[in-house]
């Protein structure tokens, strides 16, 4: 983009600028041929010179004029350009930072070094199983590279990818997380969008062992229902300290939205507690 | 003989630092903790020299472990991926490992250590008080009630009162004494909820049922619970723009 275009006037304003700088040095002029000889009548022969000189000093004056003029039009244009780029610029930078935080959402980088980690300890002492956890890792996050998120799946491809990460976050948190899936095969076979259970389980899981001290059991059963896949998932909870499970808890945030932009329903997801269990429902329109 | 404890959730994490540990014989592990309040219990009972730190665990985090303590050994803080905690590192020049550590960082932080033994006192309260503004540690507040560690979410909250060095956190079972500033609550506290109603109180405002005036210019405040609050002049202004009146 030429950007020299800012610093100029439109071809209207020009003619506007002259005629203004015409008629201001004109009145100028009118002014000082009055004010002149009433301070300098005694000098002889001055009202000749000033009849003389007048073209001239109207030329001069309006050179003045204009010259002050086009450097103000020029200064204001050159001000409102810069905020205008910088206008310009903000809004890339925003757009910018929610890409990159959709992205490293994306990564969970918590969940990856943390695996990292565990699998550092393991090389020393469990080749083995180290070995196989990086083969895991590596396969759920080329599933999160390879999916994209308008595409639908099937539940069973879904839950494979779930099982990656479940076993993942079973090595790193040993014996404290255990894993329960419902799924018979009929229902194996219906369909959701691709990710929408992951950040779930992930809450599921974030808040039943980082909520409680002891053993969390997480419990992910599907059913269908009228058509629908309703998939419940499980975690244990502290009732007494939990501040976030109340409403839907800010894991789940993004949830509800994509499922609001997909079927314009916000009836789809749901929470409920029970003593120290808290239930996520999630219900899927299956269509032909 | 230095005595060091480890405090991470993850039995691997631990694995690994015990392992790096073994080229340090000058440094014997006396506990291995799970969590924050085995960590407390585990401090108080062998009194280490040194402990090995994880900030994201079960219940409390390791900020809000660090708080309950009152003799603090020397920590190194172990961490995966935490922005905000990285920051408050940096902030107040805190040494910190980022997992995945190699053998060499980790002797470069025992090296360290033994140089100057302890991070200052200074630098570690600096630290608790950037970290407990965070989003998660402004919604609850951990306090220790004798052996017992209570974590109260502040919405259950009915009022905070002044105490000499503490402040008196009011709740549905009793006072529990946090060694904060008033000031720091007031700062940290969602101020559409909590209002500093006099020097010495800070009310929950969804706690108050009534407001009777009370000498002079003097205002109190009847909270759900039959508690009544002192509110100054000042705070009575505060009070009246937060309710809308």
């Amino acid at each position: 983009m030429n950007t020299l275009r800012y610093y100029m006037p439109r071809r209207e304003k020009y003619l506007h600028i002259v005629f203004w700088c015409l008629l201001e040095s004109a009145l100028w002029l009118t002014l000082v041929n009055w004010l002149l000889p009433l301070i300098l009548k005694s000098f002889d022969g001055y009202a000749l010179f000033m009849d003389q000189s007048l073209a001239v000093r109207w030329c001069v004056a309006f050179l003045l004029m204009a010259a002050n003029t086009l450097i103000s039009v020029i200064w204001y244009n050159w001000e409102e350009n810069k905020e205008d780029e910088q206008r310009e610029r903000d809004t890339e930078k925003l757009a910018k930072e929610a890409e990159l935080f959709k992205l490293r959402q994306q990564l969970q980088p918590h969940f990856l070094f943390n695996s990292l980690n565990s699998i550092n300890a393991l090389i020393g002492s469990r080749p083995q199983e180290a070995r196989k956890m990086i083969q895991q890792l590596s396969d759920f996050l080329r599933g999160t590279l390879k999916k994209e998120e308008h595409q639908w799946v099937s539940l069973q491809e879904e839950l494979q990818y779930l099982q990656l990460y479940l076993d993942i976050e079973k090595v790193r948190f040993a014996n404290r997380l255990s894993a329960i899936i419902e799924a018979d095969e009929a229902v194996q076979k219906m369909k959701l969008p691709a990710l929408l259970l992951q950040p779930i389980v992930e809450n599921a899981i974030k808040f039943g062992l980082y909520d409680t001290t002891g053993e969390a059991i997480i419990r992910i059963i599907a059913r269908s229902e009228d058509n629908n896949l309703v998939i419940r998932v499980e975690n244990p909870f502290d009732a007494e300290t939990s501040t976030t499970q109340k409403g839907t808890g800010f894991g789940l945030g993004s949830v509800q939205r994509r499922l609001y932009l997909l079927f314009a329903r916000a009836d789809l997801l749901a929470t409920e507690s029970k003593e120290n269990i808290f239930v996520t429902i999630v219900k899927i329109p299956q269509h032909e | 003989m230095s005595k060091v404890i480890l405090i991470d959730d993850e039995p691997l994490a631990r694995s690994i630092v015990n392992e790096y540990l073994q080229k340090h014989p000058g440094l014997e592990i006396v506990a291995e903790c799970n969590d924050g309040f085995e960590g407390v219990k585990a401090i108080q009972q062998h009194e280490p020299d040194l402990i090995f730190l994880d900030i994201q665990m079960p219940k409390i985090n390791g900020f809000e472990m660090l708080e309950l303590i009152d003799q603090r050994p020397s920590v190194i803080f172990t961490t995966a991926f935490d922005e905000f905690a990285i920051k408050a590192f940096e902030a107040h020049a805190i040494d910190y490992l980022l997992k995945p550590f190699s053998q060499e960082r980790f002797d470069k932080a025992i090296q360290k250590w033994k140089e100057q033994k302890t991070t200052s006192k200074k630098n570690t309260e600096d630290l608790l008080e950037t970290a407990s503004q965070s989003p998660s540690q402004t919604q609850r507040i951990v306090v220790k009630n004798g052996s017992k560690i209570k974590i109260i979410p502040v919405q259950d909250v009915f009022y905070l009162e002044a105490a000499d060095d503490y402040v008196k956190v009011h709740t549905q079972e009793g006072g529990f004494l946090k060694n904060k500033t008033m000031n720091h609550f007031e700062q940290t506290l969602d101020q559409n909820q909590f209002v500093r109603s006099h020097r010495s109180y800070i009310v929950n405002v969804q706690q108050i049922t009534r407001i009777d005036p009370y000498e002079k210019d003097n205002h109190i405040a009847i909270l759900r619970s039959g508690a009544k609050v002192p509110v100054s002049r000042n705070g009575y202004v505060k009070l009246r723009s937060v309710l809308g009146l």
